[in-house]
Order: structure tokens, then C-alpha cells, then sequence
């Protein structure tokens, strides 16, 4: 009977949120699982385009569990329209984390003693893969009525609306859907604004006939004069933080929370060569402390950027038609990328990144779109020692300069992440660079034939 | 002849004790207070979180930036006085400087001259009976705001999120700005704002069933703080009457509340008080008090008055 039950998960956009249902791997919603299932919310990625009061949100979760459990239900402004929603495939979705993910960058130090060569190569960040959960509903008379029914890919799609939460939730709970007590109270609130519902299930026979294992993004495309995202539901019930990265791709400029700081994350550091073995739990690491450092009240820059271009680039920039399947309704189509090769006229990145919870995060996310369209990112650095024999005086002081270099490395590493600096120290002794062979020092001759006259 | 005068009796030196005054450490310490120019305290308050938000990153702006600002609205001032043929004041295009370098961003220096210009030509080319109109810093602020969203796409923006919601900031600030304000005579304002702004915001919560969590985060916003103390209660655009001041502090909230919730504009307290400063000529018809001169400006004066 359990088994039967349809986990929900709520995103909310503009207007609408997320709901979190599903298993492993929730939106920013609240689950809505089987009570004997130890659930943990994964990472969830939310896509908004945002330009005057058009949006467009893409929602993506890496839900990992049967299909048939899965269940969304976001909160939008309006009754949408068949052509409102969307599917889209999750590549696009991991190219735009990729692109604009946090990178380690490598440079090999040349030759103090002759010019120089530099490479550069980055690692990304992981990206997380996702897929898109859905639920299912009847129809009552609890003062909730079906605005509209679709069938839009693998899902099945309700528009609610409803009078009182309590009828919500009855509804929701005679359709198999757990709801969370916490829940209650918030879609009440939901419903005194006028909100509606968007409920999204997987259709079986669909998902089967695509031959798809995972679930796909699901799009909403309206006009609210809200700019926000709804995680307050997702919060119903979650068992602890939640992660949620934000892509907002705008015409004018970067995005940053009104209600909440948006603060930089460090970036441009110089850190141990040893981190890039594992560039990924560096990465998670230093979120942690630096979500700690700002009492777990911030929400996170990661990267701002022109998608024209990108330096270093983590991945290629975004083709036209792929930002077009986004939202970006400005993008030309790929008939106009074939006359102009320009990928993305236009179009500003912004990749917001928090980790969440009730206590610290009692408001939705409500966003602001700024002028600003400096160039950020999130980039840490590794710098290989030369590894030649420098004999020439620079040489000399390079290799005297090394050890206050590596310490300097390991105090960053230590300051970012919080790690132990004597752990730091033992990772790195293992790669310590080979000293070269240590020549007598100058006043060994100096005055050496003197020791032995006396002799 | 009064511009040495001035000059030498900064409140501190208690050059301005009357012959015969009260000579015992209490009373000249109220002496000294009651001489304390409240702008000497907004400055002082200001720059020391002007020069917090920088250490701290709050603030993400340039010292160029700052120089442009303080650049725009000087020489706004020397022409507006000059215009006028009025002795240059200083202090007013200081505070401005700081109050936008706190408040706006801009996309390039440029803009952020062009804003202290505009925030402090507001105080010469809007005038109604013998007052400027307009909060100059907040004039500032909603013409580039405006001219943002026109003329000039994204070249300023505010950033209400970056002082956080942190309580002990809140309330430090409120802290500094009560003490400001009172010496000002307008702690009133910044109150009676803050409490409707606050009744609001939890009426709605209750109506909504939603936690005191989320108003309680709005009002802890250190941007709201910012906006009530330093903003709101500048003597020379409140109205001299107490109840046309409750009033208008009142009434900013509402608009806020209106904006914010309604209209989900995030810069709503700053058009608020320009709806407000617009309409307070006539509110000041049905509570006609003395204006307000500044504790300086009034001592200057009384020691003119002694001198002949």
C-alpha cells in the first residue's frame, strides 16, 4: 500500500515553486515519500529566464526512484495553457552547469631562468544529472477544481485550484499523494495569494514508449511580475539542508536575492596541487565553511558571465538554439545562427548556489534583476613548480621562495575549507617537489680555507 | 563675518556657553550634547558603515565610484548655493555621498557622479515653500532607478539584500540611528514607520497563516533599518508638525507595504518616500509648526544675536 503512495515534490517559479517529491533526489520541494523510506533531497536545478515579467522556469532534480512514485506539485501564478508547458532533455541543463560551474586551473611554473611557456587546463566541478519526477490525481469537489489536464511527455499534468488548503490536501491525499503536515499551512498560504497548482505525475505508457530510464525537465513558460522562486514547501518536510542552483539567463545583467545576501564565492585562490585529485570534495568542502562563515544565511555567486564567451571555458557557451530551448525567447533559431554565428546574442548568466533550510531560509528566494554585467566566477587556482634544474641566481630564488609558496597554499586551503592544516601539510608533503641538490652555501667559501690552514 | 564665527564654534570647545552658564561636569556634557550637530553623528555613523561595507565586502563598489559620487554632488552644491547666493554647506553633499555610496550601485563611475548630482541639484530645482522637496539621497536613488529602467538601461541598481538579516546588526544599527535621530528630533519618524511597516507585515502573515519567521526576517533586514533611520527621518523633508510627520512616516509604510507586497517591487521603500515627500507640502497645511533649523545653524545664529 505504501509502495502505492506518489511521492510529491513542489518547485515553485515566479510564482511557482517546487514541491519536492521523489527519492533520492528532490527538487527543492518537500517529499512526499513513503514514511519508511529514509529519503535525502539531492541537489536540484532550477533554469529561469527572466526578462520583464516574461518567464520561464526548467526545473530539473536527479530523482532516482520508481517512477511511479514520483510527484511534483509547483505552485504557479496562472492557469497555463498546454502550449505553457514544456519537456526539455537534461543535456541542456548539464552543458549550462557545466559552462558556468566552479573550475581548478592549472599552471605549470616556467623556467626561472628562461622565458616562459604556460598552459592551463581546468577540471569542472561535477555536475549533477537529473531527472524529472510526477504524480497523479483524480478529481473531487473539495472546493478544488481541475483547471486543466495535459499530457506533456512522460507526464501527467494537472492545473489546480483551490479554496481552502485542507481541501488541497485531501484531494492530494485521495490521489495517493503523501503530504506532509507541515505542507498544510504553506499551501494555504499559497492559496490566499491567489496561487494555483501545477501537479505533475510520470505516465507510465509515455515514459515507456520513449525509452527513457529517467525523467526529464519539465518547463512552464507565464508572466508574473513576481521574480522569485518558491522553496518554502519544499522545506515541509525535507530532513535537513537542501541544495538548489539557480541559472538565470537575462538580458541586462546579473541576478542577486533581494531578501537574502548574495555573496561571491571566493575565488582566484591558490590552493595545494594535491586538491585537483579531487577537485570535486574541495568543491563541497569549501561551500560548507563558507555557508557556515555567513551563519548559513547566504546565497551564493558562482558565476556571472556574458554567455558570448567564457575564459577559461569550463564548457563551450550555449548555442542559440539551446538557450531558445531555455526560454531565451530572444535567441535566435538555428536558422539565424546558421547567418549569424554569434551563439548567444545577448544573453547574461547568472548561477546562484544554497544550501537551505526553514530555520535559515524562512522566506521564498525573490530575485532582482541588476546592471551589473562585470565578470565573475568561481576559479580556483594550482601552480606546478619547475621541475628543471635552475642553476642561474633566479633559480636560487625561486626555489627559496617554494616552501613559503606551498604554505601559503595550505593556509588558503585550510581557510576555505576548514580542513586541518596538519593534514593539509601531510597531503601535500607526499608531492612535495624534488629539491634540487643543495649546493654549499656561499660562506663555506668564504672563508673555508682558513678552517683548514689553521688546522 | 559669520563664516569664521562658525568655523570656531564647533559645539565641542563649549565656546558656546553663555556667560554665567552651569559649570559642573553633567550639565556641560548636556551642554556639549545639545550642541552636537545631529549630520555630525550621521556622518560619523555613515562613513563607519561605508568603511565596514568595504572591509566586508557588503559593499561591492570602487573608491572611484565613491570619488564620483562625492565629485557629483559637491559640485552640485557650489553652483545650487551659488545660484542662490547662499554661504556653501558642506555637510548635506557629505551625507548624500555617503547615503548613495550605501544605498546604489552603478555600472560605471560615471553614473554614480551623475547620481550625486542629481540627488543634490534635487534640493535647488525642487522647491516648495521654502523647503526642498525631496530627500536628496533618496531623489538620487529613484531617478537612476528611473533613468535605469529608460534612458539608461542597468547603468544603477540597489542591492536591499546585501546588508543582510543578521539581528545583532539590525539592532546595532538601530541603535546608532535612534541616537542620531533623537538628536535630530525625528526618532519619531523612524518608529512610527517601522511599527506600521511592522504591523503590516504581520497582519499579513497572520491573515496568510504563515510563520512570524518570514515577517520578522523582513524587518531584520539591515537595508529597511538603513532606510528608516538615515532616510526617512531627514528634518529638512519630514514635516515640522508631529502629527504630519506620524503621518507621513505612517503613510511611506503603507506605500512600502503596498509596493513590496502588491506590486512585488524590491526597491518599494525608496519610491514610497518620494509618493511621500511629493504630497507632504499639503500634509504640513493642517499641522503648521516651525521649521526645523539645524542645532548648528541655530546656535550660530543665537550667538549673531548675542554679538549685536
Amino acid at each position: 500500500m505504501k509502495s502505492n503512495r506518489k511521492r510529491a515534490f513542489a518547485a515553485a517559479a515566479g510564482a511557482a515553486i517546487l514541491f519536492a517529491a521523489g527519492g533520492a533526489a528532490a527538487f527543492c520541494g518537500f517529499y512526499v515519500a513513503k514514511a519508511d523510506t529514509k529519503l535525502f533531497n539531492k541537489a536540484s536545478k532550477v533554469v529561469l529566464m527572466r526578462d520583464g515579467d516574461r518567464t520561464v522556469i526548467t526545473m530539473a532534480n536527479d530523482y532516482e526512484g520508481p517512477l511511479e512514485e514520483f510527484a511534483i506539485v509547483v505552485p504557479v501564478p496562472t492557469v497555463l495553457e498546454r502550449e505553457q508547458i514544456h519537456v526539455t532533455e537534461n543535456a541542456i541543463i548539464d552543458h549550462l552547469d557545466a559552462y558556468t560551474a566552479p573550475r581548478l586551473v592549472e599552471y605549470f611554473d616556467e623556467d626561472p631562468c628562461a622565458p616562459q611557456i604556460m598552459y592551463e587546463r581546468m577540471a569542472q566541478a561535477t555536475a549533477v544529472d537529473e531527472a524529472m519526477p510526477a504524480p497523479r490525481s483524480g478529481a473531487k469537489s473539495l472546493g478544488v477544481t481541475i483547471e486543466a489536464e495535459y499530457t506533456v511527455g512522460e507526464y501527467d499534468i494537472q492545473i489546480l485550484s483551490a479554496e481552502q488548503s485542507d481541501g488541497l490536501s485531501v484531494f492530494l491525499r485521495e490521489n495517493g499523494y503523501q503530504v506532509p503536515d507541515g505542507a498544510e499551512r504553506t499551501l494555504e498560504s499559497y492559496i490566499k495569494q491567489g496561487t494555483k497548482f501545477f501537479v505533475a505525475k510520470v505516465n507510465l505508457d509515455e515514459q515507456a514508449k520513449t525509452g527513457r530510464t529517467y525523467l526529464r525537465p519539465l518547463q512552464m513558460a507565464f508572466e508574473t511580475p513576481k521574480f522569485m522562486l518558491p522553496i518554502r514547501l519544499g522545506m515541509a518536510n525535507a530532513d535537513g539542508k537542501q541544495e538548489l542552483f539557480v541559472f538565470t539567463l537575462t538580458r541586462k545583467g546579473r541576478v542577486e536575492t533581494t531578501n537574502y545576501r548574495t555573496v561571491k564565492l571566493p575565488t582566484g585562490q591558490e590552493i595545494p596541487r594535491y586538491v585537483k585529485d579531487d577537485f570535486g570534495a574541495f568543491y563541497q568542502a569549501m561551500f560548507a565553511a563558507q555557508t557556515e562563515k555567513e551563519s548559513e544565511r547566504a546565497v551564493f555567486l558562482e558565476y556571472a558571465w556574458d554567455m558570448a564567451w567564457c575564459d577559461p571555458c569550463a564548457a563551450d557557451p550555449l548555442s542559440s538554439s539551446e538557450l531558445r530551448e531555455l526560454g531565451v525567447f530572444w535567441a535566435g533559431g538555428e536558422n539565424e545562427a546558421r547567418i549569424r554565428p554569434n551563439p548567444a546574442p545577448d544573453v547574461f548568466v547568472t548561477r546562484l548556489h544554497v544550501s537551505y533550510d526553514a530555520e535559515h531560509f524562512p522566506e521564498d528566494l525573490m530575485f532582482k534583476q541588476t546592471g551589473d554585467r562585470s565578470n565573475f566566477q568561481g576559479r580556483y587556482v594550482i601552480r606546478h613548480p619547475y621541475q628543471g634544474q635552475a642553476q642561474c641566481e633566479a633559480g636560487e630564488a625561486y626555489r627559496a621562495g617554494l616552501p613559503k609558496r606551498f604554505d601559503a597554499e595550505a593556509q588558503t586551503l585550510a581557510r576555505l575549507t576548514g580542513w586541518s592544516i596538519d593534514d593539509i601539510r601531510d597531503q601535500m608533503g607526499v608531492e612535495a617537489p624534488p629539491e634540487p641538490e643543495k649546493k654549499d652555501p656561499w660562506w663555506r667559501r668564504l672563508w673555508g680555507g682558513d678552517e683548514q690552514k689553521d688546522g | 563675518m559669520p563664516l569664521p564665527m562658525a568655523i570656531l564654534e564647533t559645539p565641542l570647545t563649549g565656546a558656546l556657553r553663555a556667560p554665567g552658564a552651569p559649570t559642573r561636569l553633567g550639565e556641560r556634557a548636556r551642554c556639549v550634547w545639545a550642541g552636537v550637530d545631529p549630520r555630525h553623528l550621521q556622518i560619523l555613523i555613515l562613513s563607519s558603515l561605508l568603511a565596514f561595507g568595504l572591509a566586508s565586502n557588503v559593499i561591492d563598489t570602487s573608491l572611484a565610484h565613491i570619488a564620483a559620487a562625492a565629485a557629483g554632488a559637491f559640485a552640485a552644491q557650489l553652483v545650487g548655493c551659488f545660484m542662490i547666493a547662499s554661504r556653501p554647506r558642506l555637510l548635506s553633499p557629505l551625507i548624500t555621498t555617503l547615503s548613495l555610496c550605501l544605498l546604489l550601485r552603478t555600472d560605471a563611475a560615471l553614473f554614480m557622479a551623475l547620481a550625486g548630482a542629481v540627488a543634490t541639484g534635487s534640493k535647488f530645482a525642487l522647491r516648495v515653500g521654502g523647503k526642498h522637496l525631496f530627500n536628496p539621497a533618496n531623489a538620487g536613488v529613484v531617478i537612476m532607478l528611473l533613468l535605469s529602467a529608460s534612458l539608461l538601461p542597468g547603468a544603477a541598481w540597489t542591492t536591499p539584500g546585501q546588508w543582510g538579516t543578521a539581528f545583532w546588526f539590525a539592532a546595532l544599527l538601530a541603535g546608532a540611528g535612534f541616537l542620531v535621530t533623537t538628536r535630530a528630533a525625528r526618532a519619531d519618524a523612524a518608529i512610527v514607520f517601522l511599527l506600521t511597516f511592522a504591523g503590516l507585515s504581520i497582519a499579513r502573515a497572520l491573515y496568510l497563516g504563515d510563520p512570524l519567521d518570514i515577517p520578522r526576517h523582513r524587518l531584520q533586514s539591515g537595508a529597511l533599518i538603513i532606510f528608516a533611520f538615515f532616510m526617512i527621518t531627514d528634518p529638512m523633508t519630514t514635516p515640522d508638525g508631529k502629527y504630519a510627520r506620524a503621518a507621513f512616516a505612517a503613510g511611506v509604510a503603507a506605500i512600502a507595504y503596498v509596493f513590496t507586497y502588491h506590486l512585488f517591487e524590491p526597491d518599494a521603500v525608496f519610491y514610497a518616500l518620494a509618493l511621500a515627500c511629493a504630497v507632504r507640502p499639503l500634509m504640513e497645511v493642517f499641522d503648521r509648526a516651525p521649521a526645523y533649523v539645524w542645532p548648528r545653524d541655530a546656535q550660530i545664529k543665537k550667538k549673531q544675536e548675542t554679538l549685536r
